[in-house]
């Protein structure tokens, strides 16, 4: 819509005329002045500016729904816009599953199970929906080469038995998985633009990237004066409208590294409040994700997977669906199995914290 | 003297802003430090971190606006502005209900009365009077602005508007910082003609960003200090310790203050260390 020619606004002639003639040929040229810059460029009167400014913002703003028509929506297309996990503790905690349409993130320390959650999640979009799936293709994006298909055909074959037993049915589900492994992320971000058409056409029914953190490190290192300032931004934006345009859920795997001085922590009025408790707090091995609070605004869904007491937790750190969370958990042959499908509730300071037992991170 | 096109006396003014309504948040420590709620005529820019409860906040009001006159509410409908795709509409239902749980708590007869001409206590009517738009760019975050002085002249019947966020096309898409700063005062001065023209609650959802300030890097809400600057009044939700606190932290009337709030299954409530005995719907 910010796109929108102005000659397809039908305005009036005159407005229209004047427009065209100062080359401001679409909604974002208009409305991206100030109104007395607008006069300038016009070189018009406030009525007129006003008037033009107006009618383009009309024929560029989007229709409005009521919330009502948006869950009849909701409801027609089935479903209840959800993935589910088949952790039944983590399903129920979540409204249902995985949401689709939006971006979910699972962050975590190296090694605690990210990738096989990713691995079952690719299963389950792909197996037929009398058995419980989305009965649709998968896209893996792969950027630390850590896709491994045998692991997921063993997945399958312990969690589903009897459904692996059927002969073809583990090359069947293979085959609807799509794995790309992108070593930059101007590979990456032209696999997402071809990937809008690919939706489509496709029947893509969950996209995967694995992980996030990986390809961003890719490009900081390479970072230069003239290069972009921030290519997660865009990034950010672009799977976001991926997700709502084609109502796939989008699950993005994130790194964690240890706090820095550079993480502000309180608003300038609790400032009288930072005394010695909280730099004690510091000093425990508290990681923080990877990717920055941008990122960390722009998710809808965080899964923090994390080890602490002796056991991993995977913590539902937010959600518009539930408070804080978290479900002890394993990973078996079977991928990853909760231990308990009651919730242990998190509060304050914890939600937010990433815990690793047995690594050494000390605060600088 | 009052003569003066667009002007009025102070005294004239201060009945105004006695019969002046609010919107409450559902927390009875969060309307007292907001001076009842939110403001009508008023812009109100409300900031915190990821996962604080912003949108949570913000969805609150939009079904507390809906309160009917008969149960201390305004009876108005909402415009709610998406940016981010936050909205999440199983939540909205839950809320709704929460509210109208608490409405049929307060006042238990109401179930009795019949519905000539009053808003029906269900959750399907309480979402049909939430008018959504969807944006997914700056431009389209101009338009809809623009569009809504149409809009509500249209609809006369809203008395809160919500954008969540406005942070998140500005701070990616705009190149030109200094065009930025002239196209959100340009905004801001539109909500404000917006919110006095039509005599309904502006709310801003904000995201946080870091700032180097004093030494040490602190937490301060984005786009800004010109745009601080244009809000009449702003709230910061934030953790204190295992708790969820709301700082007012400019306002033109009351002074500064922190309260805490809880985010419970039927939406924004009392934290259970609130001295309040009961959830307050009014």
């Amino acid at each position: 819509m910010a796109n929108m020619p102005v000659s397809e606004m039908r305005l009036p002639p005159h407005l229209a005329h004047l427009l065209a003639a100062r080359r401001l040929d679409t909604a974002k040229d208009v409305l991206s002045l100030p109104e007395v810059e607008l006069m300038a460029i016009l070189d018009a009167g406030l009525p007129t500016a006003r008037a033009a400014v107006a009618l383009v913002s009309e024929a560029a703003c989007p229709p409005c729904q009521t919330a009502l028509a948006l869950l009849e929506e909701r409801v027609r297309l089935g479903g209840g816009g959800r993935l589910a996990t088949t952790l039944c503790g983590l399903d129920e905690a979540l409204g249902g599953g995985i949401p689709m349409g939006k971006l979910t993130e699972v962050v975590g320390p190296s090694g605690i199970g990210k990738t096989q959650f990713c691995l079952k999640l690719a299963l389950l979009a792909a197996l037929p929906e009398y058995y419980g799936g989305l009965d649709g293709r998968v896209v893996y994006i792969d950027t630390e080469f850590k896709f491994s298909s045998r692991r997921m055909i063993e997945i399958g074959q312990k969690s589903f038995p009897q459904i692996f037993r059927q002969e073809g049915l583990a090359q069947k589900m293979a085959g609807r998985i799509l794995v790309t492994r992108p070593t930059s992320l101007a590979d990456f971000t032209k696999s997402l633009e071809e990937m809008k058409v690919t939706l489509l056409q496709h029947d893509v029914k969950l996209l995967i990237v694995d992980s996030m953190a990986a390809l961003m490190s890719l490009e900081n290192e390479k970072a230069t004066a003239g290069f972009r300032q921030h290519p997660l931004r865009w990034t950010l934006s672009f799977l976001k409208s991926i997700a709502e345009f084609s109502r796939v859920p989008v699950v993005v795997t994130n790194q964690v590294r240890s706090q820095s001085n550079d993480d502000g922590y309180h608003f300038s009025f609790e400032v009288d409040k930072k005394d010695g408790n909280k730099c004690a707090e510091r000093f425990d091995s508290h990681l923080v994700a990877a990717l920055g609070i941008q990122w960390a605004h722009a998710i809808t869904v965080r899964l923090v997977f994390e080890s602490h007491s002796g056991h991993r937790f995977i913590k539902v750190a937010k959600s518009p669906m539930s408070p804080a969370v978290a479900f002890p958990f394993v990973v078996e042959s079977s991928g990853i199995t909760l231990l308990s499908d009651e919730s242990i509730d998190v509060t304050g300071p914890e939600i937010t914290s990433i815990r690793c037992q047995g690594q050494n991170v000390l605060a600088r | 003297m009052g003569e003066q096109s667009g002007a009025q006396n102070a005294w004239d003014m201060l009945s105004d802003e006695q019969s002046q309504k609010h919107i409450t948040t559902g927390s009875g420590d969060l309307n007292d430090i907001l001076g009842g709620g939110i403001h009508c005529k008023e812009v109100t820019e409300i900031g915190g971190v990821p996962g604080v409860g912003k949108t949570q906040l913000g969805i609150q009001l939009a079904i507390n606006v809906q309160i009917p006159v008969e149960y201390g509410g305004l009876g108005g409908k909402a415009v709610y502005i998406d940016t981010e795709g936050s909205f999440m509409v199983e939540r909205v239902y839950q809320i709704a209900e929460g509210c109208i749980r608490d409405i049929l708590e307060h006042f238990p007869h109401s179930h009795e009365k019949s519905s000539s001409g009053q808003k029906q206590l269900q959750p399907e009517h309480f979402l049909a009077d939430i008018y959504y738009f969807r944006i997914c760019s700056y431009t389209e975050q101009i338009a809809v602005i623009n569009y809504l002085e149409k809009f509500l002249g249209e609809h006369k019947d809203v008395r809160i508007v919500v954008i969540d966020n406005v942070t998140f096309h500005f701070r990616q898409d705009f190149e030109d910082l200094a065009l930025r700063t002239r196209v959100l005062s340009g905004l801001s001065l539109k909500l404000m003609k917006i919110a006095k023209t039509y005599n309904l609650a502006v709310v801003l959802l904000n995201q946080v960003t870091t700032k180097f300030t004093e030494g040490s890097f602190q937490l301060t809400l984005a786009l800004g200090d010109s745009w601080s600057h244009s809000c009449t009044n702003r709230l910061i939700l934030y953790w204190n310790g295992n708790e969820r606190y709301a700082h007012l932290d400019k306002s033109p009337s009351l002074p500064v203050a922190s309260a805490p709030y809880a985010v419970t299954g039927k939406g924004i409530r009392d934290a259970v260390s609130s001295h309040h005995k009961r959830a307050r719907v009014t």
